[in-house]
């Protein structure tokens, strides 16, 4: 084997281990509670995969954690930890079906163009406060981006329940105005919920990709966020790339956002995001932010989400079960030294000279 | 029949498909001053390492006093008696000497009785002339001062056997003569020193004998008193005769490139660094910045290319007053910045060699149209680069911190000699590498200048200064002590005044 495909099966082999050791380990917690773990795997499996509905139903759950890990992705190529996806994605909501309900005067296409760049523009500033107050007084983002995620929550609730945001229907619940039937984005398959949002998610990889390794400006912040000093020592402002960064990061879950809104209900209530931006993170680690990386981690996490239903509704799991499979397959995906150090400490157990002469460095 | 401290017999350790050290055999005499000579990647560090319990596996027995024994970490190669000093210093800089010193002993009691081990500490400096305070933090320590404390740190734990890695590339030259003192007490009380160097003059000097690796292997065990001279080390190290001295041409001046008045800069804490310095330079001649490392040359570089702030002064290069210029535009002046830490500045580790080639320059229409960089041109570009400055690597897709030092040396100076630079800012251009990857790039800094670069080189190694230099200007505390002419360059002229001391 030459040493680029044994790179490649590197790279690619601890993700697949964590995912197993994480799937192991939930069935070992479901059978503890008292349920079959099997059947349960086995309805989890087909609400993902068991027929063109609820494959379609994956890809709808997949769509937004696309727009989010590809969001998450783009700081951290730029050195910056996004942990405001959800906050952003709710602002791009936001934006997008406010505008989407009320102007009507754009054709068609540009019309639901119009209506993704405001929810861009909403994810974009709520980066962009987060990244300005680093740049201006150092203040974490880390932090700031999930306080802003709690002021984003509580502006949507706001919002449907106030006016000129709320719906004015008589006896509607507290939700935002529907978007006009102009920016609903086509159903790709009849009889699924599957849209055309999931053909916007497979573009941003695409120019998450062409950004990232192909322009100068994506040169300069992937410099920087692997190296500032050496960014600094060859003349690139430190500054304005995080500030760029966060913002693009921002703007792309805001999209995600929006996509949901136009493309599945016409409005926008609480609670409307599945944990999309937090979840992206999960998507974005495991993918390693790689662009077939996140595809491919998006889909096992929307499978998840959609066949985590069907398990709840046949095997009687708790839902809260997936979360918990979920969570473990972040930790070991982000817990990749913890394995080193086993493997180290593990062969070290060994007697010298039996020990294999396969070494890391 | 002389007695061996310490048999090392047929050590193989292999890297995946690379070699590190191929049936290497090691015998260290007792009481003995042994260097370990070679190249970077010659496998020194390796053997060592194995020696000291740091890799799982390798092949071969190692004997320790006479008895075979299988060393699994460092805490066991201490117990038996080896220490080892790194080249880059094992020391908590926030704790105190004596902190530093029982660190991580197997004696230590829930409460610690530092009072007691402070002066066991004392006395064993003062039985090798090298008392350090035990109650000062380590950071308050000079880099020579470190050192002893380390070696003072072995000696400590009662080691028979110390290990020395590169130790003089840190010191000033007096440092050196007392540090080579303090081997020779050792060795007299019957401790075994080995000795891990690229420097011939100081292998030639100090040691007894020397084991020289090449490409992993043994090229030869020899007893220096039977070495001729340094060119025969230096032919046994490359396996080739090398060429030592750099020979030089008239100089040519040009037009003045650089014009520094009156510079004051601070350090980061705040602190003068640089004080009220004047100093011009011409296209053509090599400027050589000489003094003991942290007495203001890194300050007075940053402030050069942008990278720092002056307090006042004024900074002109090529005409242009640089005040208020970014480092990019800086650099944009035809200044070529071979920093002084290429990992710190001067590379993206984990970039691939290609990437890192057009780290300055690409923005510029050679590498980029209309913000999308032409990579199909920039693998040809970095190709020829590659191979006219000589990188040894698999690829330009390489990472570039899987290089070795060298490597990683000639690919930044090949990234800002082919910029064609006016004005070339070489800081310890030469610090870290072997003997062939040091010539290569001092001849290329001489090139440059015989092609009519100002070259102006901050460096701590006298020998490199005192070869290259067409003047020297020499540092002390952020202060000009003087500017020596080439004819007039000398060790006994120049210590001194790295020392502050005027005529």
């Amino acid at each position: 084997m030459n040493s680029k495909a044994v790179q490649y099966s590197k790279s690619i082999g601890f993700p697949v281990l964590s995912i197993l050791v994480a799937l192991i380990l939930g069935a070992i917690f479901i059978t503890a509670i008292g349920y079959d773990a099997a059947f349960a795997y086995r309805s989890l499996f087909n609400g993902a995969f068991g027929n063109i509905h609820s494959f379609s139903e994956t890809l709808v759950q997949t769509t937004p954690l696309i727009f989010t890990a590809v969001s998450y992705s783009i700081a951290y190529k730029c050195g910056l930890i996004n942990l405001g996806a959800e906050g952003q994605l709710h602002m791009g909501a936001i934006f997008g079906a406010f505008v989407g309900a009320r102007f009507e005067v754009l054709p068609g296409g540009l019309h639901i163009l119009f209506v993704l760049a405001c929810g861009f523009i909403g994810g974009a500033l709520w980066g962009l406060i987060a990244g300005a107050l680093k740049m201006r007084f150092g203040a974490s983002e880390l932090i700031t981006t999930i306080m802003l995620n709690y002021i984003a929550f509580e502006f949507l609730s706001f919002a449907v329940t106030t006016e000129p945001f709320r719906d004015m229907t008589p006896g509607a619940a507290p939700r935002m105005t529907a978007v006009v039937e102009a920016v609903r984005l086509p159903i790709l398959l009849p009889q699924t919920r599957l849209h055309l949002g999931l053909f916007f998610a497979l573009i941003a990889v695409v120019v998450y990709y062409i950004f990232m390794w192909k322009t100068t400006k994506g040169y300069e912040m992937r410099v920087v966020g692997l190296n500032p000093n050496a960014g600094r020592y060859s003349g690139m402002n430190i500054g304005t790339n995080g500030l760029l960064a966060i913002s693009l990061a921002g703007g792309v879950a805001g999209l995600g956002g929006v996509v949901n809104v136009i493309g599945l209900q016409p409005f926008l209530t609480e609670g409307f995001s599945n944990n999309f931006g937090f979840s992206g993170i999960a998507v974005a680690l495991l993918g390693g932010c790689h662009p077939i990386g996140i595809l491919v981690s998006g889909v096992f996490f929307g499978a998840l989400n959609a066949g985590g239903i069907r398990m709840q509704l046949m095997a009687q799991v708790p839902a809260a079960a997936i979360l918990i499979i979920q969570g473990m397959i972040i930790v070991f995906a982000v817990s990749r030294e913890l394995f080193i150090y086993f493997g180290r400490t593990g062969k070290l157990l060994l007697p010298k000279k039996q020990a294999g002469g396969e070494s890391d460095a | 029949m002389a007695e061996y401290v310490l048999q090392m017999k047929n050590i193989t350790k292999t890297f995946g498909p690379v070699v590190a050290n191929k049936d290497v055999n090691l015998y260290v005499e007792k009481g003995e001053i042994h260097a370990l000579l070679g190249e970077n990647g010659a496998g020194k560090s390796t053997l060592m390492n194995c020696l000291y319990g740091m890799f799982d596996s390798y092949e071969g027995d190692v004997y320790f006093d006479g008895e075979l024994v299988n060393i699994v970490d460092s805490r066991h190669a201490i117990a038996l008696g080896i220490g080892m000093v790194h080249q880059h210093f094992m020391l908590i800089p926030v704790l105190s000497v004596i902190e530093n010193v029982v660190l991580g002993l197997k004696e230590n009691k829930e409460v610690l009785d530092l009072k007691a081990a402070a002066k066991e500490f004392t006395e064993l400096g003062k039985k090798y002339n090298m008392e350090i305070d035990p109650w000062l933090k380590v950071e308050q320590l000079s880099v020579g001062q470190q050192q002893r404390l380390e070696i003072l740190k072995a000696l400590y734990r009662k080691a028979k056997l110390l290990i020395l890695d590169e130790p003089t590339a840190v010191l000033t030259p007096g440092e050196i003569d007392s540090l080579f003192d303090m081997m020779r007490q050792l060795t007299d009380e019957g401790h075994t020193v080995i000795f891990i160097s690229h420097k011939l003059n100081e292998i030639m000097k100090i040691c007894d004998r020397c084991t020289v690796l090449r490409l992993g292997e043994v090229a030869a065990t020899v007893d220096i008193a039977e070495v001729k001279d340094r060119q025969q080390l230096a032919s046994l190290m490359v396996g080739r005769e090398v060429e030592l001295e750099t020979t030089t041409k008239p100089v040519e001046l040009r037009d003045k490139r650089l014009e520094v008045e009156n510079l004051c800069v601070d350090n980061d804490r705040g602190l003068p660094a640089v004080k009220n310095m004047t100093f011009d330079l011409y296209g053509g001649e090599i400027l050589g910045i000489c003094g003991v490392d942290g007495n203001g040359q890194s300050e007075m570089v940053q402030c050069i290319t942008g990278l720092r702030e002056a307090t006042s002064g004024k900074i002109v290069i090529n005409g242009t007053d640089t005040a208020g210029l970014n480092p990019g535009q800086i650099l944009g002046l035809k200044v070529s910045h071979i920093p002084e830490d290429r990992h710190k500045y001067g590379m993206v580790g984990p970039m691939t060699l290609d990437e890192n080639l057009i780290l300055v320059s690409y923005k510029q229409e050679k590498y980029s149209s209309r913000g999308f960089l032409r990579w199909k041109w920039i693998a040809e570009q970095s190709e020829s680069i590659i191979k006219s400055f000589g990188v040894k690597t698999p690829g330009i897709k390489e990472l570039a911190k899987n290089l070795s030092g060298g490597n990683q040396q000639k690919l930044v100076v090949g990234r800002e000699l082919e910029r064609t630079p006016d004005l070339l800012i070489a800081v310890h251009p030469s610090r870290g590498l072997d003997i062939g990857a040091t010539k290569y790039i001092q001849q290329q800094i001489v090139e440059q200048r015989d092609m009519g670069t100002a070259v102006l080189m901050v460096s701590t190694e006298l020998d490199e200064l005192i070869e290259l230099s067409d003047r020297i200007l020499v540092v002390y505390d952020g202060e000009i002590m003087g500017i020596v002419e080439r004819k007039n360059a000398s060790r006994e002229v120049l210590g001194p005044l790295m020392a502050g001391v005027r005529d």
